[in-house]
């Protein structure tokens, strides 16, 4: 197939290519982290993932709308304050459902399955009947569009630099938390033996709390960023949520580091290989590697070895 | 005949005496019939449907929750507004219409159960309804075998035909063939590169498309590729456009993933100004989520667009915002919904009758000439006579018409060549 083509075209395609792995993986990793915080962290199987990032897609899709109307000369730097917001709206939101439902769910995490399954459920139709049925579109500022021209035939669009970016900063900030902080320590205190965490002065509920808030709210940043690139419409969160579990899962729940790993591996393997072959079979391909893998080790990629 | 009326849309005064004339003939022939516009129940209905001396009732069943609700809410308003213009108008055979809203809820099971729930249930007269072929397909077998009629608003694959179905979007090879010529012919097109979502409809239409473009157009297709539903990452396939640089990028993408599409293609630089691209599964419904900023320049195939100019449209557009609201927009399937109930309403003038059976037998031949895509005929195969156009994606969302073809293009549902 590639007779055809100079070696320059080839040169520029491989160059554009490996970024559209590397766009792909840091998509993966932004939608991954908040549930690596929930799912790894906490062990909640948050099935309603998906809709805390359309909130933020919805807050972003609303303060566009906000500074068009009221504000439009400040309209090319809305997006930064839109991100804080859905932070803020999708981090509430998610305190608020872990006062209501899940925390009297800790002790039975599969139970958390269908709570929250049914949470999304509730969250698409409360979606629906306030924003309407039809998809939104997020418009954005001028200087967020197009690709930055490094050559003839290789183009970088900005979005994906800018999704990136954005990748890094969040997932330093992220490890910085739950590693280095004194609240991250407490927060892998209460996941290792919540009883004992208790017993030495941590106030659980409130680790919790704030736990599910901080995943939520990363969900909900992600969320944000992804209109750039997807759809926002009260079912759009559904597009998200196997992708999601899978890079959980496949890397080792309990770890951030696996979490990127595994971004990584499933991210190149499915970008490499739409290259050659058609895309549902692409997908279908990774799906099976994945499985393959899960089946020789249950554990993922990374596992942290604690004492059970 | 009964065709006459359509044209006295905004006039009930008109209407009413041509369906005073309308119902002569059929008078004649009834016992005991009176002078007034309504026949007797007993006679219009001979096989139990709810139809009474002052109603009648047609069910409509779309998904309002769930996934497609995005796509099927247009429909559902489309239907509404119809039903609400024949009621104003007069009604059917002097009837007001009354609907029992049913809710498919995005589930092809559902959809089967909620028909047989109309047919036997409430025994409505027809059923406007289905979105998706693959809730057409659940529901046809219900619709056979309770002998219901069903009115199809949506483009589809082709490869169907049932007594008990009207078809009123157009099939695969109406709504395709056309473009192609005029992209071939207008833009000297010769290489041409596929992209869809991967189901039946858009697999379906790329055979057809690929047999058209190599033994007809004798060009080359440079590419096809599916991706599963709701895929939201397309650069790869992005990267293969720009390195195989086909004349026309062919698209039937769907839902979630055309609104990651188009946003990844500008985002990699590709000017759709420049580089011509033809999508069939793009309307007015579809930019909205997708931003006209992202699709300007993009040339979209089909029967129908909200800036068609004529004097049906004109009458039609602020109709359904003044029921709707100003910022819907409307687009090729809303269209086709708007016409299902009034082509059932003329064919049951026509046949003088409720009974579906009837209905079926006097389908073929029924005009509409208030359809807002102009003149419509429905088809021996039960599918309708409608022209091609194509239309280019404004940054404001609204196609500017381009081409339409000259004449009414015959429905094929089974087209011979291309199978």
């Amino acid at each position: 197939m590639f007779g055809d083509y100079s070696l320059g075209d080839l040169g520029s395609i491989f160059v554009m290519q490996g970024f559209a792995g590397l766009i792909l993986f840091s998509v993966y990793v932004l939608m991954a982290l908040g549930l690596a915080i929930i799912f790894g962290q906490m062990g909640v199987i948050n099935m309603a993932h998906g809709e805390f990032m359309i909130l933020g897609a919805y807050v972003t899709w609303m303060t566009s709308n906000f500074f068009q109307t009221y504000l439009p000369s400040l309209f090319s730097g809305y997006f930064f304050l839109a991100m804080i917001l859905a932070f803020v709206a999708s981090g509430a939101l998610g305190m608020l459902v872990e006062w209501v439902l899940i925390r009297h769910l800790y002790k039975r995490p599969l139970d958390t399955l269908l709570a929250t399954w049914g949470l999304s459920l509730m969250l698409q139709q409360a979606y629906r009947s306030v924003f309407g049925a039809r998809e939104v579109g997020v418009e954005l500022p001028q200087w967020m569009l197009g690709s930055l021209h490094v050559s003839d035939s290789i183009e970088v669009p900005i979005n994906g630099v800018f999704v990136m970016c954005l990748t890094v900063l969040i997932t330093v900030g992220v490890a910085y938390v739950m590693y280095k902080s004194r609240w991250g320590r407490q927060v892998r205190a209460v996941v290792q033996n919540r009883i004992m965490a208790g017993a030495v002065g941590i106030n659980t509920e409130k680790v919790d709390r704030y736990t599910y808030g901080l995943g939520c709210g990363i969900a909900g940043v992600a969320g944000s960023a992804f209109t750039m690139i997807g759809s926002t419409g009260p079912t759009s969160g559904q597009l998200y949520i196997v992708d999601t579990f899978l890079v959980v899962v496949f890397g080792g729940a309990a770890s951030l580091l696996g979490t990127i790993a595994s971004a990584f591996s499933i991210s190149q393997t499915q970008s490499t290989l739409e290259f050659f072959m058609s895309g549902s079979m692409a997908k279908v391909l990774t799906l099976l590697a994945v499985v393959g893998i899960l089946m020789l080790r249950p554990q993922g990629l990374f596992a942290l070895k604690v004492r059970k | 005949m009964s065709d006459e009326e359509t044209k006295g849309l905004l006039s009930p005064l008109r209407r009413k005496l041509l369906m005073g004339m309308a119902a002569i003939p059929a008078i004649t022939m009834l016992p005991r019939a009176s002078f007034a516009q309504t026949p007797a129940t007993s006679a219009v209905n001979t096989t139990g449907l709810a139809v009474t001396d002052t109603e009648v009732t047609v069910g409509i069943l779309h998904s309002a929750t769930g996934t497609m609700a995005i796509s099927e809410t247009g429909s559902i308003e489309a239907e509404k507004l119809a039903i609400e213009q024949i009621n104003a108008a007069g009604g059917v055979l002097g009837r007001k219409i009354k609907f029992i809203q049913e809710d498919g809820a995005s589930d092809w099971p559902t959809f089967a159960e909620k028909a047989k729930k109309l047919l036997v249930n409430d025994k409505v007269a027809a059923i406007m309804g289905c979105w998706t072929s693959a809730s057409r397909k659940a529901v046809l077998p219900v619709v056979e075998q309770y002998n219901g009629m069903l009115y199809y608003p949506t483009f589809y694959e082709g490869l169907e035909q049932s007594k008990n179905v009207i078809y009123t979007g157009q099939e695969a090879t109406q709504q395709i063939l056309a473009g192609l010529n005029w992209i071939a012919k207008e833009k000297g097109a010769k290489s041409f590169f596929f992209v869809g979502s991967d189901y039946i409809w858009p697999r379906t239409s790329n055979k057809i498309a690929r047999k058209h473009v190599e033994n007809v157009l004798k060009g080359k297709v440079v590419g096809e590729e599916y991706y599963p539903l709701g895929n939201t990452q397309f650069n790869s396939v992005i990267n293969k456009i720009k390195l195989t640089k086909p004349d026309v990028i062919f698209t039937d993408v769907v839902g979630g993933s055309n609104v990651a599409f188009y946003k990844q293609l500008k985002a990699a630089g590709i000017d759709l100004s420049k580089q011509a691209l033809l999508t069939i599964s793009v309307t007015e419904d579809e930019i909205d989520g997708i931003g006209g900023e992202n699709i300007a320049g993009a040339y979209a195939c089909m029967k129908y667009f909200q800036s068609l100019d004529n004097a049906n449209n004109k009458a039609f557009v602020p109709a359904f915002k003044k029921m709707w609201g100003e910022k819907t927009v409307i687009g090729d399937v809303t269209q086709a919904a708007y016409l299902g109930p009034w082509l059932w309403k003329l064919t049951v003038e026509k046949a003088g009758s409720f009974d579906v059976d009837k209905i079926a037998a006097a389908s073929p031949g029924v005009e509409f000439k208030g359809a807002p895509e102009g003149y419509v005929r429905i088809h021996e195969n039960h599918h309708l006579w409608s022209k091609t156009r194509v239309g280019r994606a404004k940054l404001d969302g609204q196609f500017e018409l381009i081409y339409e073809t000259a004449d009414l293009v015959e429905p094929d549902p089974f087209p011979k060549g291309y199978q």
